[in-house]
């Protein structure tokens, strides 16, 4: 079942770099971080690429598969256009430091910036009663993998440098919609959220939400939810419109 | 390139350093940081990336918010019991006793658990405990854990070191004086200065061949412990998880939680008989169902016995190793797992999310259709660096250890649930304790030689020097994989030991050889070149120890000594390294005090 796949793989590092084509052999079953390994291991032992679990679960194989932002590990061979190079670049968003690696320490400032959890004065102490239908809606934004693939896509900093001091991303919208939306959290972020953190930068195209391999709903779940909180501190467009639309819908917590 | 004594290193001073950012080292970490230490938490991937975020089941701790009867003395027993009665008495006892703590803490910290109707923390059934006692979120427990130990440390502005390698610890006289590491994204050296160090690097599956360990799982602590003069504990119990992915050949060794028959899912060979019914030895006749009809009963009756493929792992992957041996086996190796036919895809879907998604996408079976292929994989060590069970101190002052790196816990095999819960008691115990020894330490602090720093560098850049001719060190991982996993597998024999004992001083001689191409810029070749190292090390540890144990227990059998051997119920096979080399001897093990003893010896029901 084996066969030859070509590879357009980018190396180089921030002074820049190229494609360079690998021929490999592939096996039924395989992912693309499956023949990326074999190109470390016959032929370019020192190809930069991030990776943990292979199975995921971690989110750390993030790249560009012909041109789509995805996991390397859950990308099938088979899902790809057959006979044809599989190209894979860094993640477009973020500074390259070489070949698939890059610095994605934006995302770790974003998350220092993210004011905690903190209990309820009425329920102060752990163990809380909670109802799971009242935190299921956080924890569909706790399956994040921090696989920064939304952070990637999303065209607010795809190709703006100038807003990322402003613009936290969808990532973090959802963690400050799963804080909002824990039952027994105590703190008010909403104004935070839309004067520095940039809730209001999003024009809800859902990009990150088709690119989200933990298949969290970004947009509809966290966004407009959140715009739709944050309404009584600042005017957001989005929200007037969206807002009618959604008015009637189940509207719970602060 | 400059010498290694031309580099000027970056140099760091902290009361406390912790290496590795998992489960045990956030929470190390975190407790350094809240008893007053200036703590340090280094990483060889992204903060939020380690092993503990595949960790699928859940918590064992004894909480009784489903089963009232539960208690700390039966998960004391449990755990004991489950681990062969090897287990360092003490260790069990404080896991047993804190777990519940270290689970209402993180729900403090803002870890949303499955909830049961009336409102409290969900648990779940596993294998080896008496009542459903695992705090869980679906299956992705792990990913939960490390988030808000994350978010916890992240929010307290502890010092993280990303993408960093230690690779050698300082010393000063007999102390812990510091660490030696580099930047994997520049390959420029690092010097801390710690009169305390933690060692949460967790395990060593790497070696292996199948295995649902990531490529951190070098062993890089129980190697940097070794080296230090630390001591090593029953380094031969290495967990085989009877449920890893078989198919297609890329996914081999991916785990399949326990989760899936804990929660109704039965094993089946080729000829669909529930096998495990065959398996049930003597220890656990009396509280294992001897019927399917029982057995079903038990998911919601604790007054039924526990199925048997829920009996502990070892027992189960043994059972399973020996269907497809006899030639019962499914087409791909392995045998059956059946959810399908035994429980609402609703349920399954709700219950076992990501192995759902795991499966659909990776090998496009729909488990809520069709029963999974599935045979065991290297997934854990029971051994690990020798510790004080109160304060996790290994022999050498000022190292620490907790998690899968430190040994005792656990015994000759580790229940499922019960990591999560380790890394949470002894992660907290270790960086108290680390705090307060380098706080008594005072003006007395051991110091970094430089001379020390300079060996660590050289051995480091070693592998740029040789001659390009040589093995590359992915060839030479892979033989390690193949020796590891053909002849220190599941079942063992002396003469296969001592064959691979053979090989690995081959290998060894390779290792020191291989050459690596480019730069020191990000560079996974050289990375892999100085695990290596450890790997070949900790491997020789494991088979030497294997050898050294003449009985079979837990997670060590031997075809050649296929009985549990009274003698070897009281010894704990101890590993240190005589001037450069693997040495083992055997060590008596603690016995518990005559109160703790009783609760081993009471019958199940």
């Amino acid at each position: 079942m084996s066969y030859q796949l070509v590879l357009r793989i980018w190396r180089g590092d921030s002074s820049g770099g190229d494609f360079v084509h690998y021929e490999v052999p592939a096996d039924e079953g395989e992912v693309v971080l499956d023949v990326v390994h074999k190109t470390q291991a016959l032929f370019a032992g020192d190809l930069a690429v991030r990776w943990n679990c292979k199975a995921g679960k971690c989110g750390s194989c993030s790249a560009e598969i012909n041109g789509v932002p995805r996991l390397m590990c859950m990308t099938k061979l088979s899902s790809l256009p057959a006979g044809r190079a599989v190209t894979i670049t860094p993640l477009r968003t973020f500074p390259v430091i070489k070949d698939l690696v890059t610095d994605v320490s934006f995302n770790y400032e974003k998350a220092r910036q993210v004011p905690a959890f903190s209990a309820q004065p009425d329920q102060p102490v752990a163990p809380f009663t909670m109802y799971q239908e009242d935190v299921e809606r956080s924890q569909e934004f706790r399956k994040c993998i921090e696989c920064w693939l939304c952070q990637d896509t999303c065209h607010v900093i795809r190709d703006h440098e100038e807003n990322k001091p402003h613009f936290a991303g969808p990532r973090f919208f959802i963690r400050y919609a799963e804080l909002d939306m824990h039952p027994n959290d105590g703190l008010d972020r909403k104004k935070l959220l839309q004067e520095t953190q940039g809730l209001g930068y999003c024009n809800i195209t859902k990009c990150c939400t088709e690119v989200c391999p933990e298949h969290i709903k970004i947009t509809d779940n966290a966004i407009i939810a959140m715009k739709e909180r944050v309404v009584d501190v600042k005017y957001d467009p989005v929200v007037k419109f969206f807002g009618r639309r959604r008015a009637g819908r189940e509207k719970r917590g602060s | 390139m400059p010498a290694a004594d031309q580099e000027t290193y970056e140099r760091h001073s902290y009361d406390v350093v912790v290496i590795g950012a998992g489960g045990a080292g956030l929470r190390a970490a975190i407790a350094a940081h809240e008893s007053g230490a200036r703590t340090a938490l280094i990483c060889k991937s992204l903060l939020g990336k380690a092993h503990t975020v595949m960790a699928e089941g859940g918590i064992a701790a004894a909480m009784a918010n489903l089963w009232p009867e539960d208690n700390w003395q039966v998960h004391f027993r449990d755990t004991m019991r489950g681990g062969k009665l090897l287990n360092h008495w003490r260790m069990a006892e404080l896991h047993a006793k804190e777990a519940p703590d270290r689970v209402y803490e993180l729900e403090q910290w803002g870890a949303l658990f499955d909830r049961t109707p009336d409102g409290k923390i969900s648990q779940r059934d596993f294998g080896g405990h008496r009542y459903a006692r695992l705090a869980h979120v679906g299956d992705r427990t792990g990913l939960e854990m490390i988030r808000t130990l994350q978010q916890r440390a992240v929010s307290l502005g502890i010092d993280v070191f990303m993408e960093l390698t230690v690779t050698e610890l300082l010393k000063d006289g007999g102390k812990v004086s510091g660490a030696f590491g580099y930047w994997r994204e520049s390959g420029r050296f690092v010097v801390f200065e710690a009169p305390a160090i933690v060692l949460a690097t967790g395990g060593i599956g790497k070696s292996w061949r199948v295995t649902s360990n990531s490529w951190e799982y070098t062993g890089d602590g129980h190697a940097l412990a070794l080296r230090a003069g630390a001591t090593l504990l029953n380094m031969e119990f290495v967990q085989f998880h009877p449920t890893g992915m078989v198919w297609p050949p890329a996914v081999r060794g991916l785990l399949v939680t326990e989760s899936v028959r804990g929660d109704g899912g039965a094993l089946l060979n080729s000829e669909g008989k529930r096998f495990m019914f065959d398996y049930i030895p003597e220890f656990f006749k009396a509280e294992t169902a001897d019927s399917p009809e029982e057995a079903d009963r038990w998911y919601t009756d604790k007054r039924n016995r526990r199925p048997p493929d829920l009996l502990p792992r070892d027992e189960v992957a043994r059972a399973i190793n020996n269907e497809v041996k006899s030639g019962r086996g499914s087409p791909h190796g392995g045998v059956f797992l059946d959810i399908a036919s035994r429980r609402s895809p609703e349920f399954i879907k709700k219950r076992l999310p990501s192995m759902y998604q795991q499966f659909m996408e990776l090998a496009g079976v729909d488990i809520t259709k069709e029963p999974m292929e599935i045979a065991p994989t290297c997934h854990y060590v029971m051994g690990g660096v020798e510790v004080d069970p109160d304060s996790q101190m290994s022999v050498v002052p000022g190292l620490f250890a907790a998690g899968e790196v430190a040994g005792g816990m656990h015994g000759a095999n580790r229940l499922g649930g019960n990591s999560l819960s380790d890394l949470l008691v002894f992660g907290k115990r270790a960086g108290e304790h680390a705090a307060e020894y380098g706080a008594a330490l005072a003006g007395g602090r051991p110091k970094v030689s430089t001379a020390s720093a300079h060996d660590a560098a050289e051995i480091a850049l070693a592998p740029f020097a040789h001659d390009q001719g040589h093995d590359n060190p992915y060839s030479v991982h892979q033989e390690l994989q193949a020796v590891m996993q053909d002849l220190v597998g599941i079942i063992r024999t002396e003469h296969e030991l001592r064959l691979a004992l053979d090989r690995l001083v081959e290998l060894r001689a390779k290792a020191a050889a291989v050459a690596v191409e480019g730069n020191r810029q990000y560079n996974p070749g050289w990375h892999l070149a100085l695990d290596l190292r450890n790997m070949l090390v900790v491997s020789e540890s494991v088979a030497r120890a294997a050898l050294e144990r003449q009985e079979s227990r837990g997670g060590h059998t031997r075809d050649d000594f296929p009985m549990s051997d009274p003698y070897w119920a009281t010894q704990n096979v101890v590993v240190e390294l005589k001037e450069g080399t693997v040495s083992v001897r055997r060590q008596p093990l603690p016995q518990p005090p005559a109160e703790l003893a009783k609760l081993l010896e009471e019958e199940a029901h």
